[in-house]
């Protein structure tokens, strides 16, 4: 699983950065994060509000700082649905 | 908009990018409580209660204020440290009160709305009718400054034409819940409708008059080669009530919790200039009668980056020691409306020539209004 921050490295995407992380830890599974700051590459996401969370290249949730119960959900249901 | 961005110290990411969306109802992908309708009903006598107790509260702090400052610490009625001390004690709860209603009651109007289905209503619109439906969703949509670039794209590559692109970007911030509730709360209602009406005014002629323009090429180009439409994101269709109140906690958490310093210190320094300047003494220099008072109150206003919470106390203590009203309502706007920070984001989408044009617009909108009020009151 690859989930992706997207945010231009804002205090809220730092946050969002560090409540994935630990959900990611805490759920136990593999997945590697990494940070999108460049403006066009965030764009290439479609979203118009940031921070966003993409997993597996889908946005799941944007222009807030998600909790760890959302993330942790994400995360046991997979990027389908 | 939501009173959310802050500028951040310099260095932390190269320009004052700071994220921070309101609170928004959770994700539809995200499972809720399946005993939606009990919580609801708890969370309505809840709430019902909770407005009674603040009412009773907020009828309570006038009586409070005397009571302080006469009986507690004994000042002698009439001097200036007594007239400064009340005045303190009672606009810093009344505010921080009359804030966290609004904050709340806005949360969860915003949850009706998102930056997404803005978009939708305003694809393919042609101006005019399009700028005057921009400036209001600008009201309503919660959308911060620092989300100004993504949003901008967003609209322009999904077939918003560029002038109400910038009527929603223009209304956002200046037409805003805490400007308006600070207004009425100060002021009284004519003065916060007068903010309204001439701060919508404004985002839909200057939006209309860049769409005129014919700006498209001083758009930078890049911008026009990402892949447009999509609704991808935080659209969520069925939003319970229970997450709408939630999301109304999270932003009065949100935005009260970050802005309430720049209040108290508003009203800090206009409890100090309602005692200590001596009546009168701004009728000479924003007074109606200097025309360069105007002018000078936009240019002082650009670069001053404020929130409305912490400029509107300030500009109560102003028009009180007869300032006039069209040059503070000026200064005002373009503390809130027109703020260096966000052209500097834009700058990012924009070529400078656009980004002058826009300021340009908008600030000579300011002018207008700031004559207009100045000649008729």
């Amino acid at each position: 699983m690859k989930i992706a921050i997207l945010g231009t490295g804002c205090p809220k995407c730092k946050q969002t950065a560090e409540v994935v992380r630990r959900a990611v830890e805490q759920v136990g599974i593999e997945a590697t994060i990494y940070k999108v700051e460049d403006i066009r590459e965030i764009m290439m996401f479609k979203v118009m509000t940031t921070p966003a969370v993409a997993v597996d290249g889908q946005v799941r949730i944007s222009g807030r700082v998600p909790t760890m119960d959302e993330v942790k959900a994400l995360l046991s249901h997979g990027g389908t649905e | 908009m939501s009173e959310c961005c802050e500028r951040k110290p310099a260095g932390e990411s190269g320009l004052g990018t700071t994220c921070c969306e309101g609170a928004r109802p959770a994700d539809s992908s995200v499972p809720t409580s399946e005993a939606a309708p009990r919580t609801t009903a708890k969370y309505i006598i809840i709430g019902f209660l909770a407005l009674g107790i603040w009412w009773m509260v907020y009828q309570g702090l006038s009586p409070f204020a005397k009571w302080f400052t006469f009986s507690l610490l004994a000042l002698s009625p009439g001097s200036r440290l007594t007239s400064a001390v009340e005045f303190f004690v009672f606009e810093a709860p009344k505010v921080l009160m009359l804030l966290t209603l609004v904050v709340f009651a806005v949360g969860i109007v915003r949850s009706f709305f998102t930056p997404e289905r803005a978009r939708r209503i305003l694809a393919g619109k042609r101006e005019s009718a399009g700028n005057a439906l921009a400036s209001f969703l600008g009201v309503v949509t919660p959308f911060c400054s620092c989300s100004a670039v993504p949003l901008f794209i967003g609209f322009v590559t999904s077939g918003v034409p560029l002038g109400v692109t910038f009527s929603f970007l223009v209304s956002a911030p200046m037409v805003n819940e805490i400007a308006l509730v600070l207004l009425y709360s100060l002021f009284g209602w004519k003065i916060a409708a007068i903010y309204a009406g001439t701060g919508l005014a404004i985002a839909m002629i200057s939006g209309w008059v860049i769409g005129r323009l014919g700006m498209e090429s001083h758009v930078e180009e890049w911008v026009y080669a990402v892949p447009g439409g999509g609704d991808e994101g935080a659209d969520s269709p069925d939003v319970s009530w229970r997450d709408r109140i939630r999301s109304g906690l999270d932003s009065v958490r949100d935005i009260v919790g970050k802005v309430w310093p720049y209040v108290v210190a508003g009203i800090a320094v206009g409890a100090a200039i309602h005692g200590y300047v001596p009546e009168n003494f701004m009728a000479g220099i924003m007074g109606a009668g200097a025309w360069w008072s105007v002018p000078l109150a936009v240019l002082i206003g650009i670069p001053m980056y404020s929130n409305a919470a912490g400029i509107i106390p300030v500009v109560q203590a102003l028009l009180g020691k007869g300032a006039a009203l069209g040059t503070v309502l000026a200064f005002m706007m373009s503390v809130i409306g027109l703020s260096l920070p966000e052209m500097i984001i834009l700058r990012k989408v924009l070529k400078v020539r656009l980004i002058a044009t826009f300021a340009g617009v908008v600030g000579v909108g300011i002018l207008i209004v700031g004559y207009l009020f100045n000649a008729l009151l």
